[in-house]
């Protein structure tokens, strides 16, 4: 017997594409070129070391745990997880959920919990429900990647507040309000991911946390936490989140499995105000009526056991050796003048080079030396960053970091020695403007 | 036929390559042909010897499969391949070495200067940068000797932006080339075995001049083709492009990239290997000629020597 032929996608010809052209969305110009997207296509060839990424290591999860888990669905659920579920989540996951942020102080009320896929699916959520086209929303600066996508693809209007190293400025954020309401404009929301910033890897200090809950009550405003780092700290005492300052009245709080379990199972969450949760559940129902039973399933079951807070505390000791690793060797390889922070957690750190360097340049050197990381403009809605790059640590083993930074700090060094060659001899020789009259002629 | 179709690779220009790649699949499948798709890597030799195709379909872009490295390969082994041969894609692949094989044969190309890193580097170059400018005038382009899509590329309006505009170009090749700004219109004639077919031209579709990164987003620029030229144009543009492709020795198919100013056509690059995916230029301009993607993949693979 002969298999029936593959299906095929039907050819897209260049007429038909013009005929299309006409009929997209201004939401899908997306901000990233199309020759950077190329780009990083190249990373995900084995030879190259990832320093790109956000990935968790999920290569020390007990297999057993994974087959323990699966077994008893086999046994006992396996009708219901073959089922749709509800939109707002499964039961189990919730009350779990409860338990997780207890876990970083934060008493909720599993009512409030909407289950979502993973953590992107939170801030698409949120956006989708609070933001028109054109309205003003505030981040970080720099912000998430993945969040700028988001917001772009509703139309918003982002303004990005500048972060030093205890996070997003409180003084920007109240002139930057004081402006808007000035041209009787209010942002929907502030997003910020507070502790163990992605990309800059930079923690919200008590004080601002205070100043920014109390803005937020005095000025209305919604504050969206996102905060899927939170239990991953590698040292200093917690924080207050955002969410136990404020008690959840303008604070609606999105968390994650992806970090602490696996990004596999797509689990994320939003807790927030019943009218806000209400209008989030329609809006899920809308893109993908639920999330997954039998993954909600397998996590709701798997967070009953206390193990859960010891697999995190593996990751902990892992991603805080790679973390060191990483910093000693950018204190050993990278050029004189670039400067980067020291996380207490999360899985990323922000460097800057000297400003003549161009990181989108320096990745292609750096990607024909086998590594990658993330230049810093995607972390901008206005080319800002161009100097900087998120690295991230937690995917990679502790060598394949040393030897990733090492050849990062090759190539910027060899840029940096070309650029001052050229700047050192030309210094007193800068050719004349081209305005200057009658200089070119003798040449 | 069993075809080998290489795609991927490892350049920068990777993605464009397996969306190329992808797409030829199709076709050579829906053509009757088997097909074996071959990824570059440690395996590829001993995978070309097992398979033994009649053909190789070369969808690869930028260095190695652009570049020539690959072609070496093949021939070596005997396996005929699309596209133009070794010597041609050196020669495309080296835009410095383009111009001056298209200046010996009176082709028309703006004004240039070449400049090695090491020169730079290690012989004092950048004292010369204002001979250089001198020599090419503002603005000028400065671009890697060796990319083909738009990454490295700058436009410098002002002498002192040339360091930064070098270590740019730099990034992406060990030679970058500062090379006249003329303004005009982009045209791209796609050349499929000794056949000019209709010229693509590119139209900016907001005012980014100077931003040849946003010509290549979708929506950024607007293709159209046939271009809207006169026919004295359109001959002279063909004229042009089939000489280039001609000096440079290309064979099968290639893409002669020019720009047409006050001065008449004049040759910016020729790109041995150009992209197959839904949005590039080729297919297009043989779509116009009356070449179904299918009837194009197979009339290239007639041409495979």
């Amino acid at each position: 017997m002969t298999a029936p032929p593959p299906p095929r996608r039907s050819q897209t010809r260049a007429r038909d594409l013009e005929r299309y052209a006409s009929l997209f969305a201004k939401r899908t110009r997306v901000m990233r070129s199309s020759a950077m997207r190329d780009m990083m296509e190249i990373t995900a060839r084995p030879e190259i070391i990832s320093l790109a990424g956000g990935l968790p290591d999920t290569s020390t999860f007990p297999p057993e745990a994974f087959a323990a888990e699966m077994n008893r669905i086999t046994k006992t659920a396996v009708a219901e997880v073959l089922q749709y579920g509800p939109t707002e989540g499964l039961d189990i996951v919730r009350e779990q959920i409860v338990k997780v942020m207890a876990a970083e102080g934060m008493r909720i009320d599993a009512m409030d919990v909407t289950v979502t896929t993973g953590g992107q699916q939170a801030i698409d959520l949120i956006t989708k429900v609070l933001i028109d086209p054109g309205d003003v929303l505030i981040c970080d600066a720099p912000t998430y990647p993945g969040a700028i996508s988001t917001f772009c693809s509703y139309e918003a209007d982002i303004v990005q507040i500048e972060c030093d190293a205890d996070g997003m400025r409180m003084d920007l954020l109240e002139q930057t309000l004081d402006a808007l309401a000035a041209r009787g404009r209010k942002p929907k929301f502030i997003y910020s991911v507070p502790t163990f910033q992605n990309p800059g890897g930079v923690t919200l200090s008590l004080e601002r946390r205070q100043k920014l809950v109390a803005l937020a009550r005095e000025r209305e405003i919604l504050v969206v936490e996102d905060n899927p780092y939170g239990l991953l700290r590698y040292e200093g005492d917690s924080l207050p989140t955002l969410y136990s300052l404020d008690g959840g009245n303008y604070v609606v709080y999105l968390g994650t499995f992806s970090k602490i379990l696996s990004a596999g199972l797509r689990i994320g969450w939003i807790v927030s105000p019943t009218p806000i949760r209400e209008k989030v559940v329609l809006g899920k129902g809308a893109s993908d009526l639920c999330t997954s039973t039998l993954t909600q399933n397998f996590a709701g079951e798997y967070f009953k056991k206390d193990r859960w807070q010891e697999y995190v505390a593996d990751l902990v000791g892992i991603y805080r050796s790679r973390r060191d690793a990483m910093i000693g060797a950018m204190s050993e390889y990278f050029p004189h003048g670039a400067t980067w922070n020291k996380p207490e957690g999360g899985l990323f750190i922000w460097a800057t080079m000297p400003d003549v360097l161009d990181t989108s340049d320096l990745l292609a050197k750096a990607l024909g030396k086998g590594v990658a990381f993330v230049p810093g403009t995607s972390a901008y809605v206005d080319g800002r960053g161009a100097s900087s790059m998120r690295l991230n640590f937690s995917g990679v083993k502790e060598d394949e970091i040393i030897e990733g930074i090492r050849r990062i700090g090759e190539v910027a060094r060899e840029q940096l020695g070309l650029y001052e060659t050229m700047t050192n001899t030309n210094e007193m020789r800068l050719p004349p403007r081209p305005q200057d009259p009658g200089e070119e002629t003798d040449q | 036929m069993k075809v080998a179709l290489l795609q991927g690779g490892r350049s920068l220009e990777r993605g464009v390559s397996l969306r190329s790649g992808a797409r030829v699949a199709e076709a050579l499948l829906d053509l009757g042909h088997d097909v074996e798709t071959l990824d570059l890597g440690p395996e590829l030799v001993g995978r070309l010897e097992s398979y033994r195709p009649d053909v190789a379909f070369i969808a690869l872009h930028g260095t190695e499969g652009e570049d020539g490295t690959i072609q070496a390969l093949l021939e070596l082994l005997g396996i005929p391949h699309t596209g133009p041969r070794v010597a041609a894609c050196q020669r495309c692949m080296d835009k410095s070495l383009a111009k001056y094989i298209l200046r010996e044969n009176s082709i028309p190309t703006p004004d240039w200067v070449t400049y090695s890193e090491a020169a730079i580097r290690d012989f004092g170059a950048a004292s010369s940068f204002q001979q250089a400018t001198a020599k090419v005038g503002l603005p000028l382009v400065a671009k890697p000797a060796s990319q083909g899509s738009s990454l490295g590329v700058k436009v410098v309006t002002r002498a002192e932006d040339i360091p930064g505009a070098l270590m740019t170009a730099l990034s992406y090749d060990s030679r970058a080339l500062l090379e006249t700004w003329i303004s005009g219109r982009e045209l791209a004639v796609s050349v499929l075995g000794d056949q000019a077919l209709p010229v693509v031209e590119a139209i900016p579709t907001e005012n980014n001049a100077y931003d040849f990164e946003a010509r290549y987003e979708i929506g950024a620029a607007s293709f159209v083709c046939p271009a809207e030229l006169s026919d004295e144009e359109t001959d002279e543009v063909n004229r042009v492009a089939l000489a280039a492709y001609n000096a440079l020795g290309c064979s099968g198919f290639s893409r002669v990239d020019l720009i047409l100013g006050e001065d008449g056509p004049q040759v910016l690059e020729i790109n041995a290997i150009p992209g197959l995916t839904e949005t590039s230029l080729l297919p297009q301009a043989a779509e116009a000629a009356g070449f179904e993607f299918e009837a194009m993949v197979e009339k290239i693979l007639d041409l495979a020597t």
